[in-house]
């Protein structure tokens, strides 16, 4: 693949010296003029471009967006609500922060054009806990459209209504999950509910067709609706469209953001070409492409792949493109585009410790399999790390989790049960040895 | 209760963003929360009486949601990112010079009651970690010494407090 270059449509301005987050700053830069033109549309037009444009979520799952537009029930005659998922929450994941900081007014153009196609009078963002500033950012924002009458009574003049209002978390990963969401607005635990009946399109928030869709796939809309879907179609790759920021945390030279059409770039690329390599003197050892639910993958590794156009490929790690459906041929996902990169310095026994530690902490407990599994799990590489490392505990890992994935309300329980999969299937020797090795080795840097 | 008045009049307005009421549940419990310190069982059935629910509704909140607390903590909150990419880049000698500073213990207020340090998972900003949140403020990179000079911040501002 050539040497890749940034396609920097959603953060086209963010980093830009000069740029802020208020108003004004943004209608310099040509702000609301996309949703101007979108309201003066049929909605139907507008949810068709998206379909065009292939756009598939952000969020995690890659779901088509505008499959999902369509799914929602429009004869219930109950009212449609957009809950946009500001949770932000999978861990290595880091762009919807950046979004919302620097470019708040993007979003909310994205929303209020969203809200439009959809018929949708009133809008929440569900924003995390942690994340009190960006609150106060967007808070801050609304009120300046509602005073331009981009959001609010009466928009641009029209007869069409449509509110925003913030709603914030308090620090529970799963309300992440998009019925977990529901609930916790609702103002309840967040227990995701069955799929189904409770579709979101159809039974979502009070019990009304409801839209959920990312940050990112949001702030994707108004873009599609500035170019259109079709030109939006020919940005990435076919079924992989459009543009996507990958986050990169972990162990390279240069961490942080980077957009690219989806699919046209690979792993290698990424990691040595952008963010530079790893650490002086070191190697790599494993990626995580998705988000730390994404299952890990091993350098030095091999993939034999079924290409779009029919032939076979044979890849190593730095291969893969980033995209949803090579990654996902690959064994793992696109996820989130959080890419956590370890290097030979790291003990996997001691990473998937610190990942178990994150997904015991955040199970609702609501299913047996994941609440009791996922403690479990945490107990033993726990246990491990801390002296007790036994020669087959990388099989009692594998058994604990292979009784949760596929069990379950939600797709927390696959999200929890691959990391320990995949560490202990593709680095089992160091599960093996860690009795051993543990005695006379000490970690570089402590993970747990 | 005796709650700020623009706390209350937060609280009217929070309730106007829903049609049923149950949904201002965690607003509610953020505004008195972030007015009073911490959600005493008097501020909780103030809330459930002001939303029309039983306490119970807002039990099951506070003890579910990490961030809600039961009992008032030290002035200033230092929260320590624990997650996979923090670790890797150094987050635990990060939060072990934030306790050696402070002599105190993991969720624990100082004994001059300035500091609560408590771990969190993932703060969503993994690609400059290790991630350091004091009070509403992110800290991004922050390695040992700058952990000291953090630490030595929150300590001339202590002193400078009457
Ligand atoms: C355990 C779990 C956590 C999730 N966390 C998030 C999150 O933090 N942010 C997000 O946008 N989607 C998250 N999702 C995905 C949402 O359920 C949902 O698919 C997504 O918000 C849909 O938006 P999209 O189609 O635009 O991606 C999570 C899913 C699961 C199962
Ligand atoms: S899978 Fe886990 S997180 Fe999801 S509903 Fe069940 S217990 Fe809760
Ligand atoms: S892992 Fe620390 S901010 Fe994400």
């Amino acid at each position: 693949m050539p040497a890749p270059v940034q396609r920097r449509i959603l953060l086209a301005h963010i980093d830009e010296p000069g740029y802020t987050s208020d108003i004004d700053c943004y209608l310099r830069h040509g702000g609301y003029g996309v949703m101007k033109r979108a309201i003066a549309r049929q909605p139907e037009e507008l949810i068709d471009e998206v379909k065009k444009s292939g756009l598939r979520g952000r969020g995690g799952a890659g779901f088509s967006c505008g499959l999902k537009w369509t799914l929602v029930d429009r004869k219930s005659g109950k009212p449609v609500y957009l809950v946009v998922n500001a949770d932000e929450s999978e861990p290595g994941t880091f762009k919807d922060r950046h979004l919302i900081h620097q470019d708040p007014h993007q979003l909310i153009e994205g929303i209020m054009i969203t809200c439009w196609a959809n018929n949708v009078r009133q809008a929440y963002i569900y924003i995390r806990g942690e994340f009190p500033q960006g609150a106060r950012i967007l808070e801050r924002a609304i009120q300046e459209a509602r005073e331009h009458r981009f959001v609010g009574r009466n928009i641009l003049g029209t007869a069409y209504s449509c509110d925003v209002f913030v709603h914030r978390g308090a620090g529970a990963y799963i309300c992440g999950e998009e019925t977990g969401l529901i609930e916790s607005l609702e103002g309840k635990r967040p227990y995701p509910r069955i799929k189904p009946p409770y579709f979101p399109a159809v039974l979502g928030l009070y019990q009304c067709p409801t839209i959920v869709n990312n940050v990112e796939t949001i702030c994707h809309v108004k873009h599609i609706a500035d170019m259109g879907g079709d030109a939006f179609a020919r940005i990435g790759t076919p079924n992989n469209t459009g543009t996507r920021i990958y986050c990169v945390s972990g162990h390279v030279r240069r961490p942080g953001y980077y957009e690219f059409e989806v699919g046209r770039i690979t792993l290698g690329q990424l990691l040595y070409e952008v963010c530079g390599g790893p650490r002086p003197g070191r190697t790599f050892k494993a990626v995580i492409p998705g988000g730390s639910s994404a299952k890990v993958l091993k350098f030095g590794e091999r993939f034999r792949v079924k290409l779009r156009e029919g032939s076979m490929a044979e890849w190593s790690v730095e291969d893969i493109p980033l995209d949803f459906d090579y990654l996902s041929a690959c064994g793992t996902m696109g996820g989130s585009g959080g890419v956590i990169v370890m290097d030979d310095s790291v003990n996997m026994v001691e990473a998937l410790a610190n990942i178990n530690a994150f997904y015991a902490h955040e199970s609702c407990g609501q299913c047996t399999p994941c609440r009791e599994g996922s403690l479990w799990m945490r107990k033993i590489t726990t246990r491990m790390v801390h002296g007790g490392a036994r020669a087959q505990d990388g099989e009692l890992l594998q058994s604990v989790a292979d009784q949760i994935a596929g069990r379950t309300v939600c797709a927390f329980g696959e999200a929890c049960a691959w990391p320990t999969q995949s560490f202990v299937q593709k680095f089992g020797d160091e599960f093996r040895q860690y009795a051993e090795t543990k005695k006379t080795a000490k970690p570089v840097t402590p993970l747990v | 209760m005796n709650l700020k008045p623009d706390t209350l009049r937060k609280i009217d307005e929070a309730i106007t963003h829903y049609p049923v009421k149950r949904s201002a549940a965690l607003p509610l419990l953020h505004l008195v929360q972030e007015d009073q310190g911490y959600l005493s069982d008097e501020a909780i059935e103030w809330i459930a009486a002001r939303l029309e629910l039983q306490p119970i509704n807002l039990y099951e909140l506070v003890t579910f949601y990490p961030m809600f607390r039961r009992h008032p903590i030290g002035r200033r909150h230092i929260r320590i990112c624990r997650t996979l990419s923090c670790a890797l880049t150094g987050g635990y000698p990060v939060f072990e010079e934030f306790r050696r500073q402070f002599g105190c213990d993991l969720n624990e207020v100082s004994a001059d009651g300035e500091v609560t340090i408590e771990f969190v998972e993932c703060l969503a900003s993994c690609g400059s970690g290790p991630i350091v949140m004091i009070d509403d403020d992110l800290y991004e990179n922050v390695d040992v010494a700058k952990a000291r000079v953090l630490a030595d911040k929150i300590k001339a501002e202590a002193a400078k407090r009457p």
